[in-house]
């Protein structure tokens, strides 16, 4: 019997889903016959967390403080061991723009992109810029912002009027925004997590959205929005090729313990594109890793026992 | 482990699917949304919520509410304790009656139907007389609590557009006409005529009588729902639609605004066919409203004059509303407009078209400050660049610092967009000249149509004869 502190909730937006993925690792923690301390991270969470006396840290933080290393930093300093990826692989895929780089540097595919600060725009003109980012992205272009994990704040300019407000309504969210050629296609969702020192892709999740135009993030967390289908019916050399591809990303971030890869199958010509990584993805009753993973005969338990034991300091 | 031993299991992604496969086709179309999620945040103790329709509770004495309980426990306590017909408890119908005598209504105790909030009476409305794809016609924005009731009865919700006179009951005709020759007859009209939530405005007396008439005329049901009547700060109370015509009004109104939604006791009255088949629905949802709850409300009423509280309550909402519209003026930008309501709890205000309210709402809440994205209201996905402020329910100095807060981060877009669309958008913190506001015009004044419009948008120009 270990005592686990489970870090759930917090400050982000994805609070919600935070407390639901949450309350599940706790469920499991104890079938799994563990000591469990539930805590809603806020600002008295050095404290609280000095206090459990806990052994462990389960991470179950999505967003902003959770995946972005700013939690794992904590936790390092406590010497307190955690699951899942270590600061650095948290910094590098919560960040948009420093994954693409990475992606692109090592030439895995990823949609071409230019990203910018808020200062690129107020001081060095870079609306000068977008006409000519337009010309190579091409139309409809995706504008995001670098470091929200979940789909809120996404938007789709189709014409060159949509593009201004799209930026406006992306650095709602974060001081970088990035623009991003779409990729018209299948959405395909990789699941990975270690066994033993190695990193084994799960099951790919293929997530269908029923009526809206794009995968949004209302249809991402809630029943009957979005069809998932697990494994993702695609060719044998197609499934392959993502799942390997997802690998090297895992690898490259350096993530550890477990981990999502979200992928785009493009429409017609078949190219695969990776569009980020999370080092914390869901575990609500809806998420994508517990599906992929009970296609994997991985149960839930199970699941949470291995991201457990696999947790470092 | 938990005290208590191990739960249940829960259930894995698989089970989800397996019941999935048993949710009724309604639930499909029950409307959850990123916003609820943005909303969850809006209540966390840091943040100043505007966002809330919160009445304030914290001025009724503590000494009445222990006096009033302990009258229940001393005189009424088994009964109080029991369950109560499903009409409701005469003994409260009376205060009813009170109330709405107040707003020039005269009803008797055997028209009522005592429910548990305002928000029953449109689920009971819906259960009574919609079937899946009846239509439902609504104000564009209409009351955001509403649409998840028509969603869950699988309504097809179609919206009029609402002016500074609410409603516009010219395109309501337009829209009767057009429906008509589908072969489709809408079920009800949905309207709240006095202080719309979220919009503010009022509903006009010359369109009042337009909108009955136009019911009697073609027989279709208005669902007249006036949870704020009693609570106006300036000009003349009009009387409301269920007093210009009960045969094809069915009147919702709650204690919620002038006493209590702790107490969760609204009512309705309505054509007595569609009243009893009410009666029979609420029977099946909920046996009966609560009788604590009831024989409360009653004490209350016994125990002195209830308009002095509601007097009180006036006054304090007159302030706030008061300071929120000198806030407003001071803090949002120029390209801003907002309604002018004479009542109620909300202030409905619209930004330029480039601002998405829902994005808006990240940046808020990281300044700590929270307000209702507009397309909660739409059924339709308009209402992007429109905002419901509430006054009610925080005081005067969180109110001046909320409207600071959320100004800013409005000022900080609009100047971003100018940057990237190379306009020139002023950046100060006040317009040296500012520009004419809604908040400072008087009926009296000649009707700005085209900025009213903007602010619900709606059209520019009113075409309606008077």
């Amino acid at each position: 019997m270990t005592r686990v502190a489970v870090l759930k909730g917090g400050r982000s937006l994805e609070r919600q889903v935070s407390l639901k993925s949450g309350a599940r690792v706790e469920d499991a923690l104890e079938r799994l016959g563990h000591d469990v301390v539930p805590l809603d991270v806020d600002s008295d969470l050095v404290d609280r967390l000095g206090a459990a006396g806990a052994e462990v840290a389960f991470v179950s933080l999505h967003g902003r403080d959770g995946e972005d290393g700013t939690i794992q930093e904590l936790l390092e300093v406590m010497g307190i061991p955690y699951t899942g990826s270590g600061v650095s692989a948290c910094i590098r895929t919560a960040d948009k723009v420093l994954a693409k780089h990475a992606m692109r540097d090592a030439s895995i595919p990823t949609p071409d992109f230019y990203a910018f600060n808020e200062t690129a725009f107020r001081e060095l003109g870079a609306a000068q810029a977008l006409p000519a980012i337009e010309e190579r992205l091409q139309f409809p272009i995706v504008v995001k912002p670098a470091g929200q994990g979940s789909a809120l704040g996404i938007k789709f300019a189709r014409t060159p009027a949509d593009v201004p407000a799209a930026l406006v309504a992306a650095f709602s969210y974060d001081r970088k925004v990035l623009l991003e050629r779409y990729v018209p296609g299948r959405d395909l969702a990789i699941s990975i997590i270690d066994e033993g020192d190695e990193p084994r892709a799960l099951p790919i999740v293929e997530a269908v959205p029923e009526e809206e135009e794009f995968y949004d993030f209302e249809a991402r967390y809630e029943i009957g929005r979005t069809r998932f289908v697990c494994p993702a019916e695609l060719e044998a050399d197609v499934a392959a090729r993502a799942s390997e591809l997802a690998l090297q990303v895992y690898r490259l971030l350096g993530c550890s313990g477990f981990a999502r890869v979200d992928l785009m199958l493009e429409r017609e010509a078949g190219g695969l594109f990776v569009l980020e990584g999370n080092t914390v993805p869901g575990l609500t009753e809806t998420s994508l890793l517990p599906q992929a993973a009970d296609a994997a005969g991985v149960g839930f338990d199970e699941l949470i026992a291995r991201i457990l034991s696999s947790a470092g300091g | 482990m938990t005290a208590g031993g191990p739960r249940r299991p829960r259930s894995t992604a698989r089970d989800i699917e397996r019941y999935a496969a048993l949710f009724a086709e309604r639930t499909k179309v029950m409307k959850s949304s990123a916003m609820r999620d943005l909303m969850a945040l809006t209540e966390r103790d840091d943040v100043i919520s505007l966002a809330g329709g919160l009445p304030d509770t914290s001025t009724f004495p503590p000494d009445s509410y222990a006096a009033l309980m302990g009258s229940v426990a001393a005189e009424s306590c088994a009964r109080a304790l029991q369950y109560g017909p499903t009409e409701g408890l005469t003994l409260v119908k009376r205060c009813i009656i009170d109330v709405m005598a107040a707003e020039g209504m005269s009803v008797d105790a055997d028209e009522l139907l005592v429910t548990t909030g305002g928000q029953q009476v449109i689920d009971l409305v819906c259960k009574t007389l919609v079937d899946p794809g009846d239509v439902v016609v609504t104000e564009a924005p209409t009351y955001p609590g509403a649409v998840p009731t028509f969603c869950a009865y699988q309504a097809d919700v179609v919206q009029v557009r609402m002016d500074r006179d609410g409603m516009r009951v010219d395109e309501l005709e337009t829209l009767l006409d057009a429906l008509h020759r589908e072969g489709r007859r809408p079920k009800f009209i949905y309207t709240v005529p006095n202080f719309h939530n979220p919009a503010g405005v009022t509903l006009s007396l010359e369109r009042r009588r337009e909108l009955v008439r136009i019911a009697g005329e073609r027989e279709l049901l208005i669902l007249e729902d006036n949870p704020y009547g009693l609570l106006r700060y300036e000009g003349s109370p009009l009387p409301t639609l269920h007093s210009l015509d009960d045969e094809f009004v069915i009147y919702a109104s709650t204690f919620s605004k002038i006493l209590s939604p702790g107490v969760r006791l609204g009512w309705t009255t309505a054509p007595a066919p569609i009243l009893a088949k009410m009666n029979i629905g609420k029977q099946a949802s909920d046996l009966c409203s609560s009788s604590i709850s009831q024989y409360f409300v009653s004490a209350y009423f016994d125990s002195g004059p209830w308009e002095d509280y509601v007097r009180s309550l006036i006054e304090i909402y007159r302030r706030r509303r008061d300071v929120m519209f000198d806030s407003l003026a001071e803090c949002f930008p120029r390209e801003a407009e907002w309604t002018h309501p004479e009542g109620g709890l909300f202030i409905w205000a619209t930004l330029p078209d480039y601002i998405d309210t829902t994005d808006l709402l990240a940046r808020a809440l990281e300044e700590h400050v929270a307000f209702v994205p507009g397309r909660a209201a739409f059924v339709d996905g308009r209402g992007g660049s429109s905002m419901r402020l509430n006054f009610s329910g925080v005081d005067e100095d969180e109110i001046r610092e909320g409207i600071r807060r959320i100004g800013e981060v409005v000022r900080e877009q609009v100047a971003l967009y100018g940057t990237l669309t190379g306009a020139r958008v002023p950046t100060g913190s006040k317009p040296t000249v500012p520009a004419p506001r809604p908040a400072e015009r008087r009926p009296s004044e000649p009707e700005p149509d085209a900025e009213l419009a903007k602010i619900l948008q709606l059209p520019a120009k009113r075409t309606q004869a008077r």
